[in-house]
């Protein structure tokens, strides 16, 4: 190997390092350090001014699976992406395959289904505070055209939950239909006109041509629509506080509660483990699955 | 037949259209009414500003929106020159050791940062930056999906316009700044329109790192303002959320074709 071709190899090492060296450092003081300091401080007790922290190992994850408010948040929030993430993928496709079809008033209807996205997502929840509020509301007011008894949906334990179901679909539907517009896109002319000739109803050419194409996005947006059931918790701070009685309450609310309305980190760092350990699940199956159902493509 | 099954979908579709927009229309048609009038859907009462007004002196609506404006424009000039910089190493450069940190910034992308609030607030108080816009802004600037799409955009680059500018005498961060980023602007627009709209609309991590007016986010300060202790009612919640939201929705009104196109090149990438 020539002298030069090693200079040029010293210099390229230098200067990726340097040119990462920025990155690196923000990455490592707040993803990669506090992920092990979650990890670790999940393993001390609280300390208080009379009792220092000390090492308990899996105390804090036990206290958890013994709180029943913990398994009620949990199954909280498994209710949660069950019904969302099937629920707005369903409904962005059904708006995609109509956004893309020659249908009048096109854009508006475009415009309309994407508009929730660029909301944030406490606004989104003022908006329908106004429909859910008891008496003033705009869904009791439907309701008691047809003399309906008013409904405190945000203040029974039965419908609380449904009631932020609703805003965080509203939320996310239009934003997987541009996922799936994109995909429909991409799908040629002459299968559909194949299909035609045939004389294929549209209900067969939907299913058995369009939606095994839209395999690769519909799991995409499975994914995203699983980290959403995670993230997408800031309705709960203006509709119901996690409440009545702990029944809308979801995982990351109970943490942000736990560290910062209850003031005890050691537990809210052994839940946030717990999600980390789901997420990593969850991006491993993708990883090894979604990558080779795309491969073919 | 034909002709019903499209009236079938355009119904449908227009019907959907009209649910998914009426949140916003109520809100709209509150903010522009008495209370007694929005409440009642009195629909020929007058038109009033009187709720834009309350709101606007209920809080110091300026301030948040200056706010909210230097977050995102800080958050986006720190991003732009992270992942500028980082993602062009791993583009481009051979160095060793590059595979590892790859994988590990690829972690970053599942480790959400909505995840981490507890030891995320314990470092910036660390660092003295609690109530501060660095402070809210800083965790994500190193952000592992920017420097993931500024490494596509990059490798996509030809390799003859990186030789020939070296030929001309160009030094390395010079090809970067003269042939690398202009060839990028799409995805450098793409980038910032996501960006925008993800930080202005953020909410959790600015709840917890600040702590008074001057720093306060718009979305802190809606949900401060709707708060039931301050009994505010409708009216003046849904003019003061219809003011907050204004500018995004208007931008995105009028560059709806490239928000779409932003969106979609981020995700799909």
């Amino acid at each position: 190997m020539s002298a030069h071709a090693n200079l040029e190899r010293r210099r390229q090492a230098i200067y990726g390092w340097l040119l990462l060296s920025p990155a690196a450092v923000l990455l490592t003081i707040f993803a990669f350090y506090p992920s092990i300091a979650t990890l670790w401080s999940s393993l001390f007790s609280r300390g208080t001014r009379r009792n220092p922290a000390e090492f308990i190992g899996s105390g804090n994850y036990a206290d958890l699976f013994a709180d029943p408010t913990f398994w009620l948040v949990v199954k909280n929030n498994l209710f949660y992406a069950g019904v969302t993430i099937p629920a707005s993928i369903f409904i962005a496709l059904a708006m995609a395959l109509w956004a893309n079809s020659k249908i009048s008033a096109r854009g508006f209807v475009r415009t309309a289904y994407f508009t929730p996205t660029v909301l944030p997502m406490i606004a989104a929840a003022n908006l329908w505070l106004f429909f859910y509020t008891p008496g003033l509301g705009v869904l009791d007011q439907i309701g008691s055209i047809f003399g309906l008894p008013s409904v405190n949906w945000l203040g029974q334990p039965e419908t609380a939950l449904w009631a932020i179901i609703i805003v965080t679909i509203w939320k996310e539907a239009g934003f997987f239909m541009i996922f799936y517009l994109a995909a429909l896109q991409t799908i040629p002319e002459d299968l559909k006109e194949a299909a035609d000739i045939e004389g294929t109803s549209r209900w067969t050419y939907t299913r058995r041509i369009v939606l095994p194409l839209l395999m690769p996005t519909t799991l995409f947006i499975a994914v995203n629509a699983m980290i959403n059931s995670v993230k997408l918790i800031d309705h709960l701070f203006i509709l119901t506080k996690g409440g009545p009685s702990d029944a809308s309450k979801l995982i990351l609310y109970y943490i942000w509660e736990m560290a910062f309305a209850f003031f005890d980190a050691p537990h809210a760092a052994a839940m946030t483990i717990l999600v980390i350990a789901v997420l990593g699940l969850v991006a491993a199956v993708q990883f090894f699955y979604l990558d080779k159902r795309t491969h073919y493509q | 037949m034909k002709s019903l099954t499209k009236f079938m979908d355009s119904f449908g579709a227009i019907l959907l259209a009209i649910i998914w927009i009426a949140p916003l229309l109520f809100a709209f048609w509150a903010a522009t009414h008495s209370t007694s009038d929005a409440v009642n859907l009195n629909l020929f009462s007058p038109w009033t500003l009187e709720n834009f007004r309350v709101a606007w002196g209920g809080a110091p609506w300026l301030k948040y929106f200056m706010n909210t404006f230097m977050l995102v424009t800080v958050i986006l000039i720190g991003q732009f020159v992270l992942t500028t910089l980082a993602g062009f190493a791993f583009a481009q450069l051979q160095f060793p050791g590059k595979d590892y940190v790859f994988i590990l910034v690829l972690m970053q992308l599942f480790i959400l940062p909505e995840v981490l609030i507890v030891e995320n607030y314990a470092m910036v108080s660390r660092l003295g930056l609690f109530d501060t816009i660095l402070g809210v802004g800083m965790p994500y600037m190193a952000s592992a999906f920017g420097i993931f799409l500024m490494r596509q955009a990059f490798k996509g680059v030809p390799i003859e316009l990186h030789e020939a500018a070296r030929i001309e005498g160009c030094g390395l961060l010079g090809i970067l700044w003269r042939v690398y980023v202009p060839l990028a602007k799409p995805t450098y627009l793409a980038y910032a329109l996501v960006s925008v709209s993800t930080h202005w609309n953020n909410f959790l991590w600015p709840l917890i790192v600040t702590n008074s007016p001057d720093t306060r986010p718009l979305t802190v300060g809606l949900s401060i303002f709707g708060a039931p202790e301050n009994g505010v009612d409708i009216s003046v919640i849904s003019a003061a959320t219809m003011m907050s939201v204004a500018p995004l929705l208007i931008a995105f009104l009028i560059f709806q074709r490239q928000f779409v196109q932003a969106f979609l090149r981020a995700g799909i990438k």
